[in-house]
């Protein structure tokens, strides 16, 4: 290699764990910098954004993007990144599918707003004072970036030419996705890097015939340390989720929450778990089909699109003030 | 001016082998029923996984319709039941994400009911009507470009150093 490529890595809404995560290739850190110049890595070493505005379209060779899009300034840097990057990679379940924080998308800003600065018990907030997106103040007006109804995944707001998927993305798949882009042995473009099968495929467990009467909640028993958790009444969404992660959870007797998001070819997770879990309900009785889902899984949209809220077909919840525009909202 | 009326727009999947001829036959025996309905034949309600109702949805459909073949009568033996358990888990989850129930139906129509078919087409448009347009994608369609261009112009000006 006679010139190093230059690297940037970024992080909007999310929790810090893929940033730990890229630490976790270890020592192979030391050849991710022999190979690249660091350009850009808040976690890490000091940066500024305006010296990236400052750079050529197009020098930076990969930018790893990891956090979903919540406000606007994480749209302005996304936007920013893509327009100098040649190669952008969503990076973990946030950039890919929104993950925990597309959650949000079960409440409105304003409910947000609501809860988070007036109904929380150790919220001390007597005048009731919001954050807002412009504020008078002697020297003039400050701003603030605009906080979002609906969380948006990376790929919602530019043009995005990898996925690599998980909560965080194992180490071991981050370096041979570093390895792939090294050598340029990637993919089309629009593909996600990582396997093609689901995490059944790599769980140890035994699988028979699966038929339940009734869901569990992973309280209510001790697992058999060898059968299928799901023939064993638990939701594992095992089969609706990308292979990758080893069957961590599932091996030690946990099931599986869908953080290496949906296999490949699948549109909507949810939508899968909901067509898997309908298949092994033992009953054909309307009634008792409705009382086995009710009882057993009290919280859909957390059992099903814990993950993928923010990139599922229907996105977020209905919004009861919909199409109200951000100057009223944030007032 | 009478306002005009909202006209919903709805998908039905109708299975090959009751559902689809129930409306064939509704057809050949001139029974009307409101023209609101964009009809999908596929081989068996089995066949109809969420990801269609939810996309439909999310495309701008404010309602959708499955019909097959009554249970016990599915032409493949036992895939109408599956369609009603993965109903019934569609619904559970439709309901959290703030759908009402009238926008996505289940319906058993056999291939000499094209009446009662005729019927809950009707039925349902009514319904939909009464609720009102989903409009889905309004729900995440937030205009933040001045927003965003004004963290470039905030920046440009940080930028600038006095002569």
């Amino acid at each position: 290699m006679t010139k190093k490529g230059k690297l940037a890595l970024y992080w909007a809404a999310s929790c810090g764990g893929c940033e730990i995560a890229v630490l976790g290739i270890d020592d192979k850190i030391l050849k991710v910098a022999e190979a690249f110049d660091i350009v850009f890595w808040p976690c890490v070493m000091d940066g500024k954004v305006r010296s990236i505005e400052k750079m050529e379209d197009k020098s930076i060779d990969l930018c790893l993007f990891n956090g979903a899009i919540r406000t606007s300034e994480q749209e302005y840097m996304a936007r920013l990144l893509r327009q100098k990057s040649k190669v952008l990679v969503a990076f973990g379940s946030c950039a890919h599918e929104g993950c925990i924080p597309g959650l949000g998308n079960v409440a409105s800003r304003e409910e947000i707003f609501q809860t988070a600065y007036h109904d929380t018990p150790s919220t001390d907030n007597p005048e009731g004072i919001r954050p807002q997106p412009e504020t008078e103040v002697d020297e003039g007006i400050l701003y603030l970036p605009i906080f979002y109804d609906t969380v948006k995944t990376l790929d919602q707001c530019v043009e995005v030419e990898y996925y690599l998927p998980g909560c965080p993305p194992e180490p071991e798949r981050i370096w041979d996705a570093i390895v792939a882009i090294l050598e340029g042995k990637l993919p089309a473009p629009g593909s996600v890097i990582g396997a093609e099968t689901t995490v059944c495929d790599e769980c140890p467990r035994k699988r028979e015939e699966k038929r339940i009467k009734e869901f569990k909640r992973t309280w209510e028993i001790i697992p058999d340390p060898e059968i299928c958790l799901l023939e064993q009444g638990l939701v594992c969404c095992g089969i609706a989720t990308r292979a990758g992660c080893g069957a961590l959870c599932p091996t030690v007797g946990s099931p599986c929450i869908g953080c290496y998001g949906p296999n490949e070819g699948v549109e909507d997770f949810g939508a899968r778990m909901m067509t898997a879990l309908a298949s092994v309900i033992d009953s054909e009785d309307p009634e008792e089909i409705d009382r086995i889902i009710r009882e057993g899984i009290p919280d859909p949209i957390g059992t099903f699109y814990r993950f993928s809220l923010a990139a599922s077909q229907l996105r977020r919840t209905a919004l009861t003030t919909g199409g109200e525009d951000q100057a009223a909202a944030s007032a | 001016m009478a306002e005009e009326r909202f006209e919903p727009k709805i998908v039905a999947f109708l299975c090959n082998w009751c559902s689809y001829r129930a409306a064939d036959l509704a057809g050949t025996a001139r029974i009307k029923y409101q023209p609101n309905v964009r009809m999908i034949r596929v081989m068996c309600s089995g066949r109809v996984d969420p990801t269609f109702v939810l996309k439909a949805l999310s495309l701008g459909a404010d309602g959708v319709m499955i019909a097959g073949c009554h249970p016990g009568e599915c032409h493949y033996l036992e895939q109408n039941y599956k369609a009603m358990r993965r109903f019934s888990m569609l619904r559970h989850s439709l309901r959290a994400l703030g759908i009402e129930d009238e926008r996505v139906r289940l319906q058993w129509a056999s291939a000499a009911e094209g009446v009662q078919l005729a019927k809950a087409i009707n039925e349902m448009v009514d319904q939909v009507r009464a609720l009102g347009p989903l409009n889905w994608p309004s729900n995440w369609s937030e205009d933040v470009d001045a927003a965003i261009e004004r963290i470039a112009e905030e920046h440009t000006e940080a930028m600038e150093v006095p002569a």
